[in-house]
């Protein structure tokens, strides 16, 4: 039972790991990189579910009558450009970050936001 | 190529993103996108025309029928909301070429409209598609150009903003793919009709479960229910105007728009209502949501964060209509969406138009400004007058709506919570008038004139919708009432 669906347990793990890291980590840098691994452990899910065991690649020849199913393999393609394109973006942001604020660390720019509104109500009094 | 409307609906907003880039100048990109925004608006209208005298619309894309190939289908739910999103979209692009001008640099113009025109396919696709995974597909477009345009505001904290909205928008996304996944293993099939046909059989399983709440968590994430809102606030706030405006209006009725899709039609009222304690648990989030989200407006500096905890708020009540899972109910919700979109429009653009003279939204710089831009702050009151719910406003239709549906349940606490959540807005819109009007201009400020008439147009266009559909209410009600019912009709 546990062996058998050892794939999905990785899915788990992996899952659980990934979102951890995007909640516990303060850095912007190590947050993308949980993003990402917890986006990857969705890759797996699909790629795991659609496999049939003992199941060829889907191709039309003589002699295979059992193949694994496209469709998931096909959707999590779409999903890795996906999440290709959010990690990119997410990268930008953490350099435009770095650039405006000076820091990438999420606690460390919260205190200057908080201290920019803060002069800036002494300013005007 | 009338057969044609719903793919159009879509592909025109999508191959025009491209083709802004070519044209390069930004005044060019912006006479671009507003004739595209129009099309799409025009398109939406004659598709709800269709709809209403014959029907659902089913489009098969490339000639594949469903369930192999993907499908779009137009019913009331879709139509209407197709209307909502492409007419507040043309509408809010009128004043777009000049609010930008302050808030943008000048070489990032022509990408703002690309962003911008991606951003409105992304959620048209949404609603078209018949299809669960292109669902998420056209979710990530829109997100993804979100997430670049809120950066493109001119405080920095505008991308630190869009980087949480990244964070939270990417997780939502993700708990969104894990549940179609889970879906699809345990039925075969992406096509939201099938699904609905299939997923009675295999329903009491856990896998079913487990889609069904990572799915319903994942669109709670996007459309900010109480407490997944933390990502709204800043990112509304720091936003520029005009994206502000755009996606207060849109944005989250997409989502919204997605729940009632899944537990409706996909899952069945039974399942999301009976087999699962959803009724409860969404309407405890939705009160509360009404209620913090409010308390919170009424100590807010920023006029814009004000509007952004009114918006949580709103969609509270969204919820709560929800929650009541009848044909009224339903109503409530849906007219509110199309009211709230009315609103918040108008509020944001008339904001963006306080942004254009005097370049802040602070609540201390509207000192005085009722007499400096009269007709400006005229729109926000009539906005605000339309959020409390005052009669001859939409406000009040959808709130008139949402109190019959929870009397007609029985639900007497809750039409009473209601009418209280809107002793509160009347609180935050108060401090607004106040400072507008009662108070001295300030003395330091240079004087300030009235807003160019490329904001008062269409800030006045969606006051003077806000009254003309709380005055003719045949329109939204028709509709509403029709998508509802065929809602309540589909389901088991």
């Amino acid at each position: 039972m546990i062996l058998g669906l050892y794939n999905y347990w990785v899915v788990v793990v992996l899952m659980m790991i990934g979102f951890y890291i995007v909640i516990a980590q303060g850095n912007l840098i190590k947050k993308i990189v949980g993003l990402n691994i917890f986006q990857t452990s969705v890759f797996i899910l699909y790629i795991s579910m659609a496999k049939v065991e003992g199941g060829t690649a889907p191709i039309l020849a003589e002699g295979i009558s059992q193949f694994s199913n496209p469709l998931p393999h096909v959707l999590i393609l779409t999903a890795i450009v996906v999440g290709i394109a959010t990690t990119a973006l997410g990268l930008a942001l953490a350099v435009r970050i770095k650039e405006a604020y000076g820091s990438i660390e999420e606690d460390e720019i919260q205190d200057r936001d908080n201290k920019e509104s803060s002069t800036m109500k002494g300013k005007k009094c | 190529m009338l057969a044609h409307l719903p793919v159009l609906q879509v592909i025109v907003p999508l191959m025009a993103a491209p083709a802004c880039l070519i044209l390069g100048r930004s005044s060019l990109a912006w006479l671009f996108s507003l004739i595209v925004s129009a099309t799409a608006c025009l398109i939406s209208i004659t598709l709800l025309q269709q709809v209403m005298t014959s029907g659902t619309i089913i489009y098969a894309l490339g000639g594949w029928n469903a369930p192999w190939g993907i499908e779009y289908r137009i019913d009331e739910l879709n139509a209407y909301l197709l209307l909502i999103i492409s007419a507040i979209s043309t509408v809010i692009l009128l004043a777009s070429h000049t609010s930008i001008k302050k808030e943008i640099p000048k070489d990032r113009h022509t990408l703002f409209y690309v962003l911008y025109l991606l951003s409105l396919a992304g959620m048209l696709g949404i609603v078209a598609t018949g299809d669960a995974f292109n669902v998420f597909v056209f979710l990530e477009i829109s997100s993804l150009s979100a997430y670049s345009l809120i950066s493109m505001g001119k405080d920095r904290r505008s991308i630190w903003a869009s980087y949480q909205y990244l964070i939270m928008g990417t997780i939502g996304a993700t708990f969104i793919l894990i549940g179609i996944g889970l879906m699809y293993q345990m039925t075969g099939t992406l096509n939201m009709e099938d699904l609905a046909k299939r997923l009675p059989e295999v329903a009491q399983t856990r896998t079913v479960f487990a889609a069904f709440v990572f799915f319903i968590v994942g669109v709670c994430l996007k459309l900010a229910l109480f407490p997944l809102h933390l990502w709204l606030p800043n990112a509304y706030a720091y936003a520029p105007s005009i994206i502000t405006a755009f996606f207060a209006a849109t944005s989250t009725k997409v989502a919204v728009y997605l729940l009632i899709r899944f537990t409706f039609s996909i899952f069945g009222l039974s399942f999301s209502f009976t087999t699962l304690p959803l009724q409860t648990i969404f309407l405890t989030l939705g009160l509360l949501g009404i209620f913090a989200a409010s308390i919170a407006a009424i100590y807010q500096k920023n006029v814009k964060h004000l509007f952004a905890y009114s918006s949580v708020a709103q969609i509270g009540y969204m919820i709560v209509g929800y929650s009541i899972s009848t044909t009224t109910g339903l109503m409530a919700t849906l007219l509110h969406l199309f009211n709230h979109a009315l609103m918040k429009g108008a509020l944001f653009l008339a904001l963006g138009a306080v942004m254009y003279r005097i370049g802040s939204t602070q609540l201390r710089d509207f000192q005085g400004l009722g007499r400096q831009m009269p007709i400006t702050v005229a729109a926000i009151v009539a906005g605000g007058l339309s959020l409390i719910g005052v009669p001859l406003t939409v406000g009040f239709i959808s709130k008139w709506y949402l109190v019959l549906a929870a009397i007609e349940s029985g639900w007497w606490p809750v039409a009473v919570l209601i009418l209280l959540g809107s002793l509160l807005a009347i609180v935050y819109v108060w401090r607004i008038v106040e400072m507008a009007y009662f108070k001295e201009p300030l003395m330091n400020r240079e004087p300030v004139k009235e807003a160019p008439l490329a904001f008062l147009v269409p800030v006045w266009m969606l006051v003077s919708a806000n009254i003309y559909f709380g005055v003719d209410t045949r329109l939204s009600v028709q509709v509403a009432q029709a998508a509802s019912q065929s809602l309540f009709g589909v389901s088991p």
